[in-house]
């Protein structure tokens, strides 16, 4: 078949072209503008080269938030994921209790970020908080504003809390968009409740399922908002994340220069783990 | 290997049943002999796959009992009753090969490596699926797919009946018939019990041996493809079955004789009932032919089919069609028509009278 050039598509083009240029590209183009230059405001720039990158890449502290980004993301995960499953698994596929879990499931993202830090906060300070005071008055030594343990346990479980509905949502659409035949056949060839999950609903929620590691990877990656309001980093710089780190660095001490060219890192970072999950889990699709 | 009863078998979706139309199942009554190829026919929502379901375990019905050969099954699961079912897509499991596929309910059923490998390469064999064996299930195509679904349920040499719930549905025209061929033909080697769920006429009358046509949770006729054809019980039996359908037309009952648009047809008995609603008379158009007397028609439109011409001809009754051959001429405006009297049949309120 022929098509027809036609130029003209170019003008519908544009707007999406202005309004990706504005919000994405110039933005973008700014930090990386930034980050090869020193300024020390009044927009004067002296031009650096390549050392702010130098100095990231061998930086102590860039290393000890990259490491703890990379274990809270490898954590939230290893939790999140066989959770979000089992919790879709057990949900109920017909009757009233589909909404009511449904509404429940969703309840957790509809809060905004900065709320939830707030809600957690209070909820496990050791004196007042529900949380806090309960484990301290079962015998737990819980204080999560000074111990690192128990400020990454409640960062972690406040995370699992936020965000395991989405893999459960998830799950929970791939999971009843399996013809009954499939449950049906294996109900005939003898198929345990294991074998069923192995070989008919792990297999079959594999697009939902990569959708959802993808997206808690990002989440997670980037997290900023709730640890800011749970713990702003601490104690110490127990939990100070990447994102915490970096605005440290960009507005805390205004080196606008280092915190630049950390974002591009950071940056390349998550693109790259997000193209190395993508490409792994979709290895097989291109073959059938 | 089972011979198959069904008695007074109902079924309805609801837990509370008000009316008759909360059945989805109305009393159905069968036998089915051991090792013979059965259809089950009719059109979307007349319950045949309701009934299917049940035969193979996968619903329990409201009312009524199962028995393979003697043995009361109707409260056991799929599993214990050891039946296979195919269904209207392939049902493949993805992940696995080909032959990882077709030993899946071996393994479950606890057989031996060397007992598995045997069975699974004799199938694999049976099926044409030899040089796919260790390919993974989900790179064939459809009708390789649908063969891997035949083929978990021939792997077993235990299984009672072999159920087929429209298999060829996404199954392309031309590999239909090739795989309509290899079903006759393996049912024929393996002389199992099988039991093909279609709305399909070709498929159902090709395959069985014995045809049941199933109407809205009820069965209007069982018989072979030609008792189907040649003597409809049920005025649906003929709409159904036949391309175009028997022409079925109101009629008047006087003394025992058909009193069609004023005249009175030939019948093969005399007709005693009287207290009908409705009484209607039947005839194929294929056994409809042109004559110089008899009922007077009007010709409405020709259409030729290449081997056949469908005449549409209306009467004050109402149209009738008539099937001739391709090269037989048509009267041009007027003509006059006669029915073979062999095959006229008179229905009173939609069953046969005889």
């Amino acid at each position: 078949m022929n098509k027809t050039p036609n130029q003209k598509a170019w003008l519908f083009v544009i707007p999406v072209f202005a309004l990706v240029a504005f919000n994405a590209v110039v933005p973008l183009m700014t930090v990386v503008n930034y980050s090869f230059q020193e300024t020390f405001g009044s927009n004067v720039f002296q031009w650096e080269g390549t050392r702010w990158f130098k100095e990231i890449l061998h930086s102590e502290r860039f290393h000890a938030s990259l490491g703890r980004q990379f274990i809270f993301t490898f954590i939230i995960l290893l939790i999140q994921l066989p959770l979000g499953i089992a919790i879709a698994l057990t949900m109920p596929k017909k009757g009233w209790g589909v909404p009511v879990c449904l509404i429940l499931m969703s309840m957790p993202l509809l809060i905004p970020w900065n709320v939830v830090g707030a809600m957690w906060n209070i909820f496990a300070l050791p004196d007042i908080g529900f949380l806090g005071n309960s484990l301290n008055s079962l015998g737990f030594d819980y204080n999560f504003t000074q111990q690192s343990g128990d400020a990454w346990f409640t960062t972690i479980l406040m995370d699992v809390w936020h965000w395991t509905s989405l893999v459960v949502l998830l799950s929970y659409a791939g999971l009843n968009s399996i013809q009954p035949a499939y449950y049906q056949a294996a109900e005939i060839d003898g198929a345990s409740r294991w074998d069923i999950f192995r070989y008919i609903e792990l297999p079959k929620m594999k697009k939902v399922l990569t959708l959802a590691i993808l997206l808690r990877f990002m989440d997670s990656f980037m997290i900023y908002t709730e640890p800011f309001v749970l713990t702003g980093g601490g104690p110490g710089n127990a939990t100070n994340f990447l994102s915490l780190d970096l605005v440290k660095m960009a507005l805390g001490q205004f080196d606008l220069g280092p915190a630049a060219a950390m974002s591009l890192i950071y940056f390349l970072i998550v693109l790259l783990m997000c193209w190395v999950f993508y490409s792994l889990m979709m290895k097989d699709e291109g073959r059938t | 290997m089972a011979k198959i009863t069904l008695k007074d078998l109902s079924h309805s979706y609801l837990t509370k049943q008000s009316s008759d139309a909360d059945w989805a199942l109305k009393g159905v009554d069968i036998n089915w002999e051991d090792g013979g190829a059965y259809a089950l026919l009719g059109p979307s929502g007349c319950g045949k796959t309701t009934l299917l379901n049940i035969i193979s375990g996968l619903l329990k019905p409201t009312k009524g009992e199962i028995l393979f050969d003697d043995r009361d099954v109707t409260a056991l699961n799929p599993v214990e009753r050891d039946i296979a079912q195919i269904f209207q897509f392939p049902v493949i499991y993805d992940t696995m090969s080909v032959y990882d596929n077709l030993a899946f309910p071996l393994k479950n059923r606890g057989l031996s490596k060397t007992e598995i490998d045997a069975k699974v390469k004799e199938i694999g064999e049976m099926l044409e699926l030899t040089s796919t064996l260790n390919n993974k299930a989900a790179g064939l195509t459809a009708d390789g797919k649908q063969k891997i679904s035949l083929g978990r349920g021939l792997v077993r040499s235990d299984v009672n009946v072999i159920m087929f719930d429209e298999p060829l549905t996404v199954i392309d025209p031309h590999l239909k018939w090739v795989l309509r061929s290899k079903l006759k033909e393996l049912h024929q080697k393996i002389n199992r019990t099988m039991i093909y769920v279609t709305h399909d006429q070709i498929e159902a009358l090709t395959f069985a041996d014995q045809v049941v046509v199933m109407h809205e949770g009820q069965i209007v006729q069982t018989g072979t493809p030609v008792e189907l054809f040649e003597k409809p019980k049920h005025t649906f039996v003929g709409h159904f079955i036949g391309s175009p359908g028997m022409n079925i037309l109101p009629c008047e009952i006087e003394n025992g004789q058909i009193n069609f648009e004023g005249k009175i047809l030939p019948n093969n008995t005399s007709i005693k009932k009287l207290n009908f609603s409705k009484t209607q008379v039947g005839i194929r158009p294929e056994f409809i032919n042109f004559s110089d007397e008899g009922i007077e028609v009007k010709i409405k439109r020709v259409s030729n089919t290449g081997r056949h011409k469908v005449i549409d001809t209306e009467c004050s009754s109402g149209i009738i069609k008539i099937l001739t051959n391709a090269s037989a001429e048509i009267p041009s405006d007027n003509a006059h028509i006669t029915f073979d009297q062999k095959y006229t049949y008179v229905y009173g309120d939609d069953w046969i009278i005889e």
